[in-house]
């Protein structure tokens, strides 16, 4: 077994990507785009002329100067999206299963389908494929407005690209386009097509949670849920040698995906885990409460179980509530980039409760081209969902609020900016809910522009985005901007409580998580790194095989005297099905008679070979070998009577001359009497 | 290892599903329902022979629920909050989301219009409904170690699920009721190819074969559009969730499409409450509705206000409950059924004693608390049930292939008819218990032992056997090579061998053979048989001249590799088995070696006087004590002795 870590990734929307060797089958987890790298390109110019004087004026200017980056220095031109680069040193046809566990995960997807020599089997669970699904519809359709803008591509590939142009950018820009080791710019890609995404959701099998997944009938994979984000998964893949757990970014409590199934877990032998959300977080870990004398179970699971984090989170989406509602009341707007797609409709519910609260009646837009199909779909996935959602449904109401609220007409939901509808029903100030969070795509952009003046209006913006990179073209801003960060993982004080509750017999995490574990001793843990390659010692020795009770009833069983072993002989034919090894009874068990011995150890003693010969009326003589030099213990037995015949036995091999079949027969069975054999 | 099973209900009848199956120690009871047609104590399943002291809760591991109807579940809150089960409850989302409400409505049935003695309250249902697990389609549940579940598509209802249960080796399905073909609102059954011991399925049109539904669908659209169009009503009685969409959902089509304008009612909000929950489940609808963005906004339909009944003008409403128990469809149906002009329409299956099953075999008069209603009005029976037809159950057994089949919820003679048929047909040990019997069927068992990477491997390689299909022309020798233009049969039958080892304190173990030895610490010790072989050339050239070539004939000195194929030629003349392999040198068959002996006094060469004997050749053979037999035939042949079999 190798695993290799293709990369780290970096939060919430650019999960980890890793390809595992297993039961010699190539299994690669998720397939992201790094869309935070979008923000070296500027956003789309509001007028075209003053774009094309600042590219020309650009170049002239340019130099290798540092200076604080302005807007200018960004890439005027339609984005390209940055890809995991060391995804593509791996041969995609040797890729055979791929393992998505988050919408997030998805989006390179169609980069890799589209390559010619792609089969991999790709399993997603179902909520999680169509999320993704509509996230990569609305990617292209954002993009759109840039091609549109910049028109056809050259096929030489684009300016920016070229070295004397990246010489010349920032280095802070350099940095995202290059990557740390400047290689990484062979990751970059123009967008896929519409008709890419509707051939690789063509390639998915959607799974359900905890439904068996065959491959190949060999390895039995699972998904279960993770509660970072509806449909957001890990998964469990087992074989006859074990089972192998990869655990993603995963949350204990969460307001809106069912929450973290650690206990489906629980029992598996390797653990791979890519949590790695609390990469850059600071926290202290308290190693005396978890030490390993801590074994008491039931404290254990109440450390992970507590809601302690739900009402964090929920504490947080109060304040940005009260935030909003802020700036309202100052006659300010509100914009809210979409981002999470859960935190996303837990505001949604919240900022109307809070509005009714404050008996206002502001509008709430949600501008996206995916944003109707979106919420529908949301409302009918109670299966995907955390408990209270779930009794929601029990008691016939609306798994989210903006079933109602779009009905009452709080929420106006608008495809786009341009939208006539838009247009007759637009009212100052409102609150709106718009892509992208990268603040280079979609209508945010448009309305922070019109925004970034005035200084009651509020951007509230994720941690994860650089949000002084992400505001630079919009600058000067008087807007005001509220970061904010959610749970993309477990917090790092409940790592080693988990893991000792799943009880793995190896643990893989990331070198740079590897002082979470001072001292463990119930289970070995390995450290990887990223595009390093390391090797997993075999789970277990054997394969568990099953054998048919219509083999086992034939069993003739040899009781080794010395060894104090029973051994019997095994035939049938071997079925690998659904990740298990059977033995089952053979077609025509023609040779069912041959009950001899075909396997025989041990050296014999002419003494007793005499004595054994004898006792079946042959009789004969030893010759002591001496012809041969390599045969010290070797003798031969010559036999006169009844009939003349030899036997020649050396250290490893008995030689039986005899003219006639009815001799030969006799003189097997004394030789099979004196040694051992089965 | 064996399977128990107890049928408490619905065996050799339609009612009170509830099936007790033990496999392997853990019990689980399938399904908990009431029997419609009875007020009495048989109208819930007889839950003491489950348990004698009714401690259910060491009984029995868990219960599953296929759908909510309340044949399926009518009997839970009872079981659960009066008989004292607490263990887990299995059932899918949406028969978690509305089994409530049947059995709420049925409750309040009881008590506001019967006004019978409540068997438990709102609490009860509450309270039983806490205990309840909702699973998700294909969800493998560990229910605990030993014991794994799983729901299957079932059509029938929306959620209704047939259930799959493991212990062990052994496995069996329990269906619930099912439909094999895809309705207006709800796809058809699909279950996995599962390995079986055991399939308890519904037998409820054991005998009936339908043809297509569209047929039927507009025959019933026809009746209700002549209805209306004549300035008449019609009552729909159904249960207030399935029936009523799928009829909604046609309905409300044909209504768009003929651009009618007759009200369609639903009787209280309790359908329309009911269409939230499908908004809510659309997943668990068909694919055709999946696809239509709002399925479950009816454009037509309205609320029914208990004012209407009398008014003027033609209608269409839905009323529950559906086979005229009581309730308010029996209170229209007074008021509706004296008039010629209107319709009602019952569904395909009414219980024996309700007054729809009196309406279905043509009572013209029905007597209702004391007053005769005169019945006048057009009856019209759906020819369309959410049921499998008979020819579904047999493709579903033939499917499933299990080793058993046990037939419950069905009618005994046509179950009869069945059971024959599944075992004529299918080859399947079929059974059709009555209530309260039991029944024990044998099951799967495996023995498990750990197998070896070289085992495993072994079992992979190739086992090639290349068998020519002409027997008079064996063209193996070098010199015909050209004219073997026979096909060549290749085998590749692999077959496991391998060594079980069962040491004292340790898990048995499967190994090669060579493995054994390393495990032992010994050597392998061959036992070979050898015997220098005299062979008359002059003969040998006699008997092959025939079919050798010149070019073979002209070496008149016997060197070895011309002797070699001689003796090929003549050994594939006279042998039927092995594969005669000519290597120049020496030949092979299996284990059995030949070469020229060229010493003036070999070892193994015991026959004396043949060697005064002109043009006498040796060969030194040896060969394995497993290919004795054949290697004396070889001799024999080659000694032109005829084989006397011992």
């Amino acid at each position: 077994m190798k695993f290799t870590c293709l990369c780290q990734g970096g939060g919430f929307n650019f999960p980890p990507c890793h390809i595992l060797n297993v039961s010699g089958f190539q299994v690669l987890f998720d397939c992201p785009l790094d869309l935070s790298a979008l923000t070296v390109f500027s956003p789309l110019p509001n007028d075209f002329y003053k774009a094309i004087c600042e590219e020309n004026s650009d170049s002239q200017n340019r130099q290798k100067v540092e200076k604080p980056l302005d807007a200018n220095d960004l890439i005027f031109a339609e984005p390209w999206y940055k890809t995991v680069n060391n995804l593509h040193l791996w041969n995609v046809s040797f890729i055979d299963v791929v393992l998505i566990s988050s919408p997030m995960g998805m989006l390179g997807l169609p980069f890799l389908t589209r390559m010619e020599g792609f089969s991999a089997k790709i399993y997603i669970t179902e909520a999680a494929a169509r999320i993704g699904q509509l996230m990569m519809e609305e990617l292209i359709c954002m993009n759109m407005e840039y091609r549109q803008f910049y028109g056809a591509e050259e096929s030489s590939g684009p300016q920016w690209m070229k070295w004397e142009e990246l010489e010349l950018l920032p280095s802070a820009l350099r940095k995202i386009a290059l990557g740390e080791d400047g290689s990484e710019l062979g990751g970059w890609m123009p967008l896929y097509s519409a008709a890419h995404v509707t051939d690789c959701i063509s390639k998915v099998q959607t799974l359900r949670f905890g439904e068996e997944a065959c491959y190949n009938g060999i390895l039995i994979i699972k998904a279960f849920s993770s509660g970072l984000d509806m449909g957001a998964c890990n998964w469990i893949i087992s074989g006859a040698k074990g089972n192998i757990a990869y655990i993603s970014g995963s949350n204990f409590a969460s307001g809106h995906a069912m929450d973290f199934d650690y206990r489906a877990i629980q029992g598996s032998d390797l653990i791979l885990y890519s949590d790695l959300s609390s990469l850059d977080s600071t926290e202290d870990i308290d190693q005396s409460s978890f030490s390993d004398d801590n074994n008491n179970w039931e404290e254990l699971i109440n450390s992970l179980s507590n809601y302690d984090e739900s009402v964090e989170e929920m504490e947080k989406l109060a304040f940005i509530c009260s935030c909003a509602i802020d700036s309202v009341k100052a006659g300010g707007s509100v914009l809210i980039p979409i981002n999470r797609v859960g935190v996303f409709l837990q505001l949604l519910e919240q900022i109307a409760i809070f509005m009714e609260c404050s008996s206002l009646k502001i509008p709430i837009y949600i501008i996206s081209s995916v944003a109707e199909e979106l919420l529908a779909y949301t409302n009918t996935i109670p299966e995907w969902l955390c408990k209270q959602r779930q009794e929601k449904l029990f008691s016939g109401d609306p798994l989210f609020a903006h079933v109602k609220l779009i009905k009452e007409k709080k929420i106006h939901v608008f495809p786009a900016v341009h939208s006539p509808k838009l247009l007759m029903n637009w009212q100052e100030p409102c609150i709106v809910f718009s892509p992208h969070w990268s603040l280079r795509l979609g209508p945010t952009i448009h309305l922070l522009r019109r925004w970034s003046g005035d200084h009651n209006s509020l951007l509230v913006l994720e941690n994860e985005v650089d949000a002084e990179l992400a505001v630079l073209p919009f600058k000067p801003i008087s807007m005001k901007v509220l970061q904010c960060s959610f749970l993309s993982g477990k917090k790092l004080q409940k790592v080693q409580p988990l893991l000792k509750i799943l009880q793995p017999k190896l643990v893989l995490i990331s070198s740079t998580e590897s002082h979470i574990f001072s001292d463990v001793t119930s289970f070995s843990v390995s450290h990887y790194s990223e595009n390093e390659t390391i090797h997993i010692p075999s789970l277990k020795e054997s394969a568990e095989l099953e054998i048919a009770a219509d083999i086992a009833s034939k069993f003739q069983w040899r009781m080794l005297k010395q060894k104090k072993m029973n051994i019997t002989r095994l035939k049938g034919r071997l079925f690998v099905n659904h990740g298990k090894h059977q033995l089952l009874p053979e077609n025509e068990p023609g040779g069912s008679s041959q009950t001899r011995p075909f396997l025989h150890w041990g050296s014999p003693d002419p003494e007793n070979l005499l004595a054994e010969l004898s006792k079946m009326g042959i009789n004969g003589s030893v010759e002591r070998c001496m012809t041969d030099a390599e045969s010290e213990d070797g003798f031969t037995v010559k036999v006169q009577d009844p009939e003349k015949s030899m036997i020649e036995v050396r250290a490893a091999v008995t030689v039986i001359s005899a003219a006639d079949k009815n001799l030969a027969s006799p003189i097997v069975k004394a030789m099979e009497n004196i040694l051992e054999g089965i | 290892m064996a399977i128990d099973c107890l049928v408490l209900g619905a065996g050799q009848e339609v009612g009170k599903s509830c099936v007790v199956v033990t496999i392997n120690g853990k019990r689980i009871m399938f399904d908990c329902g009431m029997h419609m047609a009875y007020n009495d104590h048989r109208q819930y399943p007889d839950f003491s022979r489950i348990s004698k002291s009714c401690d259910f809760n060491n009984a029995i591991d868990c219960i599953v629920i296929t759908h909510f109807h309340l044949d399926h579940i009518g009997a839970l809150p009872f079981f659960t909050e009066i008989c004292g089960y607490n263990g887990p409850i299995y059932m899918t989302y949406p028969t978690r989301a509305l089994a409530p409400i049947m059995l709420e409505d049925y409750r309040k049935v009881l008590v506001d219009r019967r006004g019978e003695v409540e068997q438990f309250t709102s609490d009860h249902i509450a309270e039983c409904m806490k205990k309840v697990i909702a699973v998700d389609l294909k969800q493998t549940v560990q229910v605990d170690k030993d014991l794994q579940i799983r729901a299957y598509y079932a059509g029938h209802v929306l959620g209704a699920a047939m259930f799959y249960a493991k212990v062990g080796d052994s496995a069996m399905v329990y269906t619930g009721d099912y439909n094999m073909t895809p309705d207006r609102h709800l796809g058809a059954a699909r279950i996995d190819r599962l390995q079986l011991d055991l399939l308890i399925t519904e037998s409820t049109y054991a005998t009936t074969v339908r043809d297509s539904k569209y047929a039927r669908e507009r025959e019933f659209l026809k009746a209700v559009h002549k209805c209306v169009a004549g300035g008449g009503k019609v009552l729909i009685p159904a249960f207030a969730l399935g029936r009523a969409q799928e009829l909604c959902i046609l309905l409300d089509d044909y209504w768009e499409r003929m651009n009618l304008r007759v009200p369609i009612y639903f009787s209280a909000g309790l359908t329309i409450q009911a269409n939230m929950y499908y908004k809510m489940l659309i997943s668990w609808t068909s694919q055709k509705v999946k696809e239509t963005y709002n399925a479950f906004d009816f454009k037509n339909v309205h609320n029914f206000d208990r004012s209407l009944i009398d008014a003027p003008g033609p209608c269409v409403l839905f009323a529950t409950p559906g086979m005229l128990t009581g309730g308010f469809s029996l209170e229209v149906f007074k008021h509706w059924a004296p008039s010629e002009m209107n319709l009602i329409t019952l569904p395909g299956y009414c219980l024996a004693g309700t007054i729809g099953n009196k309406l279905m075999s043509g009572n013209p008069t029905i007597e209702l608390e004391g007053t005769k209603i005169d019945v006048r009005c057009q009856i019209h029976q759906l020819a369309f049930s959410p049921h499998t037809d008979g020819k579904g159950i047999m493709d579903l057994v033939k499917f499933l292939s299990p080793q058993h089949v046990i037939l419950v919820h069905g009618e005994k003679p046509k179950m009869a008819t069945l059971k024959e048929r599944i075992q004529s047909e299918l080859g399947i040990k079929c059974y059709d218990p009555a209530n309260n019997e039991s029944m024990c069927i044998p099951s799967t068992h495996y023995v498990k032992a750990g197998a070896s990477d070289a085992f495993i491997r072994s079992c992979m390689n190739p086992n090639f056997q290349f068998l020519k299909s002409g027997s008079e022309e064996k063209s193996v020798s070098g010199s015909k090579c050209t004219e073997g233009t026979l096909p060549l049969w290749i085998k590749d039958e692999r077959v496991a061998e391998g060594i079980l080892v069962l040491e004292k304190s340790e898990k048995a173990k499967v190994v090669h053979q060579d493995e054994l030895l390393l495990m032992l610490g010994e050597k392998r010790h061959e036992v070979q048989f050898a015997y220098c072989c005299p062979v008359n050339v002059d003969e040998l050239e006699k008997f092959t001249t025939t079919s050798l070539t010149p070019t073979a004939r002209m070496l008149r000195d016997p060197n070895k590799s011309s002797l070699i194929r001689l003796l090929v030629a003549k050994l594939s003349r006279k042998l039927s088995e092995g594969n005669i392999q000519d290597f120049g040198e020496h030949l092979q068959v299996e284990s059995f070696h030949l070469s020229v002996c060229l010493k003036d006094t070999c070892p193994y060469r015991i026959t004396n006087g043949l060697e005064d004997k002109p043009r006498t050749a040796f060969v030194c053979c040896t060969w394995s004590a497993a290919d004795d037999k054949l290697a004396r035939k070889i001799i024999s042949a080659m000694e032109n002795r005829d084989l006397v079999e011992t």
